[in-house]
């Protein structure tokens, strides 16, 4: 077996030298002699091939991937939580290098000052992108993060009641209440709001730990909600805001300037490919006086023995390893790959990159939703958007974008697919058009939609 | 193999660093900035079309002034962070015997099969019908889950091992408010040694954590867990193999005796690189246990994620499974959303879409490799291994209990008692001799813990060798005058101790302009 370096021969050696020691075993089965008889199997597990060479491995995978249809193949226009980027091949190489990819959470600072510096790195870029003071080393993802942003909202505040914006994705918002029923705080939900029109202010009150909102908004709407957080602040409450789409932070005004207190992003969009969902990179940030209530890993500055710059893990007395049942959140592992792998492409972005990829989204985003909104009975129902916009079209979006696939188009995500069981969102079709967005694809998507309709 | 590369292998005394470089770099060891001090404008690192013109849609949000991202070229980029790759140890390197972490071989040919087109690239909110073989690629990897611990069910969403804990004792939480004892059950058991997360989930879902004694054995002792269940129990959260590297021998009566009480078994699935296909958790009557991808079937740690936890369930709590459910009807694959109907009452939703996707490719990849017979035999030779270091180890360093052990071989400080030496000076000074040290303090119940756990994936000349090192290392601490070296290691590494009581007293946790003064190198003064 080629992962295995004992040979027989070895392993009767190490048994002779176990052997010979008191309470020492004579063969592999003693080893297990604690096992209980009736739980010990025999043989190896029943139903279950037996090994493979690396050809055969590939060949099976490459089974599955042909029962597929992959976005590069394909017209592709799906958003809604997840983003088709290019991602430059240094980044993949970067990632794959045994260094960072074999290591582990970096418990000995002094031979783990390559993952803790980029963690710094990383920790810095976030604070620049969403405009806080301070950002942990990841999260699982940023459905997960919104999720822990809310706890961290009522430690604060001591208070347990969530308000969530009718624009915050439907995933996101259904992992809030998941956490709110089985840990004991209210989350109240508003209705979807597809025409970006909601207005929660008079919502607030003073039981309120925290409002949960989301921008560019699930179905694509800009706000500004600098009035919103000045409501929040006057109850007592925290304004939290959830960026699904991290690339739009490149062209708007970020959470920080409106007064957010959480901001939570989902960061696949840099450096991390969609990957069927996961796994996925959560930005979180806050201001500097809630830094000791932050769930997470952080890594800050120190000097060595020797009075030479480095890093560390620090303020662990949150966690879990240290605190057990008084930790700030259960979280062990974060996303430490993935957070290189967005760090190294903002690297290779800079200032000047990272805008121009964001006005580049933008700009394709306005050309397919000119183009679609040209169309008799489709109707553009965002005034703003950023990369992501809703239209809707005169019967149901689920089989429109069924037929669509039949034909090899990825046309969006039906709103349906999300908010099932509500007619008001049945006709719905949410699409995105990234710097990855041709003409090639444009086209045939607007014809198809046509012929469709 | 020798590893000491001709080095006579001395530890130098005193801590003074060897002499100083005009650049403050030693060979390949190079002092390396951050991005924002190596930065200049107007570089870039890609090269991107100029955005055709349109009007703004940003409802007059246009972001003004700098972001502040520096500029850097692809080759800077590359230098950047291949010399920080350059300051970290890895599996790759060589020995990394972190107890309870399970440094195992990482195969490449599992980055290679998650990165193909039409499996790394899917969207996962592509119509289904797009995505049949991803769908059946997780149902795969369900299967073997399900088929090696023999429990019926699998709830595969979590994201980590913490998460999967989560969704395991909400399952509970679940089954519990089904037959009406929510309210009454409030106390989850778990035993002092447990990781840190099992109290703190318990926790977070509102139970009270009460601890159950280990006996002189270092396992649960029964008669005090027998008098601690009662009606007012909700769950009992234990490790097997638990943490001090020992199988829990009476389990079946522990687990005959929680269910006896009207509570649930969880277990925390860490160490099931011990037993896996060699023991089913579902044959000792566990309801509900995560499985850590990135331990027991090896998908790569990264430097602290990403992982997934997937989290098998028995019959009595798999209806509770988090949506997404993966189901086939006929010969098509249908993805069970938020408010579909299944043969269940799940208890919500753990996470976006439908799981770590990238991590089941890997950990697939790496069982497919290894089949029945070949992961039977990584259990056999993971337990072989940590039994050897033990052995051999036995008489120069202190063993915490009597073996065998299971995966990872647990010991003591007390042969470093009265030697001015400290479990993490120890530590420390492995470092020089070019090892990763073992898990240090853990578990909480041995004093002084150092939990080695050797794994599979290292060849029996480098076992040997790292045993060598050890026993020189304990010897030299062992003869009573080499404290203040034990205590100035590590030397060689690129950074020796970090002050951590400096970093917590005042937390820099970014860098800002301010942090380094215009004109001064921030270079320069680490040198100094």
């Amino acid at each position: 077996m080629r992962y295995l370096p004992l040979t027989d021969a070895d392993r009767r050696e190490m048994l002779a030298t176990i052997g010979a020691q008191s309470g020492g075993a004579k063969s592999v089965d003693e080893l297990f002699r604690d096992v209980p008889q009736k739980a010990r199997l025999g043989a190896k597990v029943a139903g279950l091939p037996d090994h493979l060479g690396e050809l055969e491995v590939e060949r099976a995978f490459q089974g599955f991937a042909a029962k597929n249809v992959s976005p590069a193949t394909a017209p592709f226009f799906i958003g809604a939580g997840a983003y088709r980027h290019h991602v430059p091949a240094t980044v993949d190489y970067m990632i794959q290098r045994g260094e960072f990819l074999t290591s582990y959470t970096p418990y000995q600072p002094e031979i783990t000052q390559g993952t803790l510096q980029y963690l710094f790195e990383f920790q810095t870029q976030v604070t620049l992108l969403t405009g806080m003071e301070v950002a942990n080393a990841s999260m699982y993802d940023g459905s997960t993060g919104a999720s822990e942003a809310v706890l961290m909202a009522n430690r604060v505040t001591r208070r347990s009641k969530a308000l969530l914006s009718g624009g915050l994705h439907p995933q996101y918002r259904r992992i809030i209440e998941t956490t709110g029923h089985w840990q004991g705080f209210k989350a109240v939900s508003g209705k979807p709001d597809a025409e970006g029109l909601e207005d929660l202010i008079a919502t607030v009150d003073k039981e309120t730990s925290c409002v949960v909102v989301q921008n560019p908004s699930f179905f694509g709407h800009v706000r500004d909600f600098s009035t919103l957080a000045e409501a929040c602040h006057a109850a007592g409450a925290l304004l939290i805001v959830v960026v699904t789409e991290v690339v739009s932070l490149g062209l708007l005004k970020p959470p920080g300037e409106m007064g957010a207190d959480i901001v939570v992003c989902e960061g696949q969009s840099i450096g991390n490919g969609l990957g069927f969902g996961g796994p996925y990179v959560g930005l979180f940030a806050t201001r500097d006086k809630y830094m000791r209530q932050m769930p997470g890993r952080l890594v800050g500055e120190t000097v060595d023995a020797d009075g030479k710059r480095g890093f560390v893990l620090t303020l662990s007395t949150r966690e879990q390893h240290i605190r057990r049942e008084k930790a700030t959140s259960n979280i062990c592992t974060n996303a430490g790959l993935c957070a290189l792998a967005f760090t190294v492409h903002l690297t290779l972005l800079g200032e000047a990159g990272f805008r121009r990829l964001a006005e580049l989204n933008h700009a394709k985003a306005s050309q397919l939703a000119d183009r679609l909104a040209a169309l008799p009975d489709v109707k553009l129902l965002n005034e703003s958007f950023f990369n992501e916009f809703t239209v809707a079209l005169p019967k149901p979006a689920a089989p429109v974008v069924e037929a669509l696939a039949t034909k090899r188009i990825l046309a969006g995500v039906p709103v349906s697919r999300l908010l099932p069981g509500d007619n008001s969102v049945e006709n719905l079709l949410l699409l995105a058009a990234t710097e990855t967005a041709t003409e090639e694809g444009m086209g045939p998507l607007v014809a198809a939609l046509k012929e469709v309709l | 193999m020798d590893r000491s590369q001709g080095r006579t292998g001395g530890i130098v005394t005193g801590g003074a660093s060897a002499s100083a470089t005009f650049t403050g770099n030693r060979a390949l060891q190079i002092e390396e900035p951050l991005i924002f001090e190596m930065g200049q404008a107007g570089r870039t690192g890609v090269d991107l079309p100029e955005p055709p013109k349109v009007e703004d849609r940003l409802n007059g949000l246009r972001r003004g002034g700098e972001i502040g991202l520096p500029g850097l070229s692809e080759p800077q980029v590359v230098q950047h962070f291949t010399r920080l790759s350059q300051k970290n140890y890895a599996i790759d390197m060589g020995v990394y015997p972190l107890g309870s972490c399970t440094m195992k071989h990482n195969p490449r040919v599992n980055e290679k099969v998650a990165r193909l087109a039409g499996i790394g690239d899917l969207h996962p909110l592509q119509p289904v019908s797009t995505v049949q073989g991803a769908l059946e690629l997780i149902d795969r990897l369900a299967h073997w889950l399900k088929t090696l611990t023999g429990m019926p069910a699998v709830a595969m969403s979590p994201a980590a091992g913490a998460h999967g804990e989560m969704c395991g004792m909400m399952a509970i939480a679940a089954a519990l408010e089904a037959k009406g004892e929510r309210a009454t059950r409030r106390t989850v058991l778990a035993p002092e040694s447990a990781h840190g997360t099992n109290p703190a989930t318990a926790a977070a879902l509102g139970f009270t954590v009460k601890p159950i004694p280990a006996n002189d054995k270092g396992r649960v002792d029964l008669d005090a867990l027998k008098a601690a269940l009662g009606p007012d129990v909700a769950a009992i959260m234990l490790t097997n193999p638990n943490t001090c590297g020992l199988f829990e021998s009476e389990i079946i009566e522990i687990s005959t005796a929680v269910h006896a009480a009207g509570a649930y078994f969880y277990c925390d699935g860490a160490n099931f690189n011990a037993i896996v296909g060699r023991v089913r958790p579902g044959d000792l009557g566990v309801d509900c246990m995560h499985i850590n991808l990135h331990k027991t079937f090896s998908t790569p740690h990264g430097g602290g994620g990403p992982g997934a936890g997937p989290v098998v369930l028995s019959q009595a709590l798999a209806p509770y499974a988090p949506y997404p459910w993966i189901v086939k009807s006929g010969d098509v694959w249908t993805v069970a959303e938020d408010g579909a109907t299944v043969d269940g009452q799940p208890l919500g939703r753990l996470k976006a879409f439908h799981g770590q996707m990238g991590m089941f490719t890997r950990a697939l990849a790496y069982i497919m490799s290894h089949g029945a017979d070949g992961l039977k035999q990584v259990a056999e030779d993971a337990v072989l291994s940590a039994n050897y270091v033990m052995a051999a180890l036995k008489d120069t360093m202190t063993p915490a209990f009597d073996g065998p052990c299971m995966h990872e071989a647990l010991f003591d400080d007390s042969f470093l008692k009265d030697t001015g030496v400290s479990t993490l000076d120890f530590a420390k000074a492995m470092i020089d001799e070019g090892y990763h040290p073992m898990t240090m303090y853990f578990p909480l119940v041995v004093h002084g813990a150092m939990l080695i756990e050797p794994t599979e994936s290292q060849a029996k000349e480098d076992l040997d060798q790292f045993i060598a090192a050890l026993k020189s290392l304990a010897e030299r601490a062992k003869s009573g005058t080499a404290a203040e070296a034990f205590k100035a290691a590590p030397l060689y590494s690129p950074r020796r101790r970090l002050d951590e009581t400096l970093a917590a007293r005042k937390p820099v946790l970014r860098w800002r302009p301010s942090n380094n003064p215009p004109g001064s190198d921030p270079m320069k003064q680490a040198a100094e």
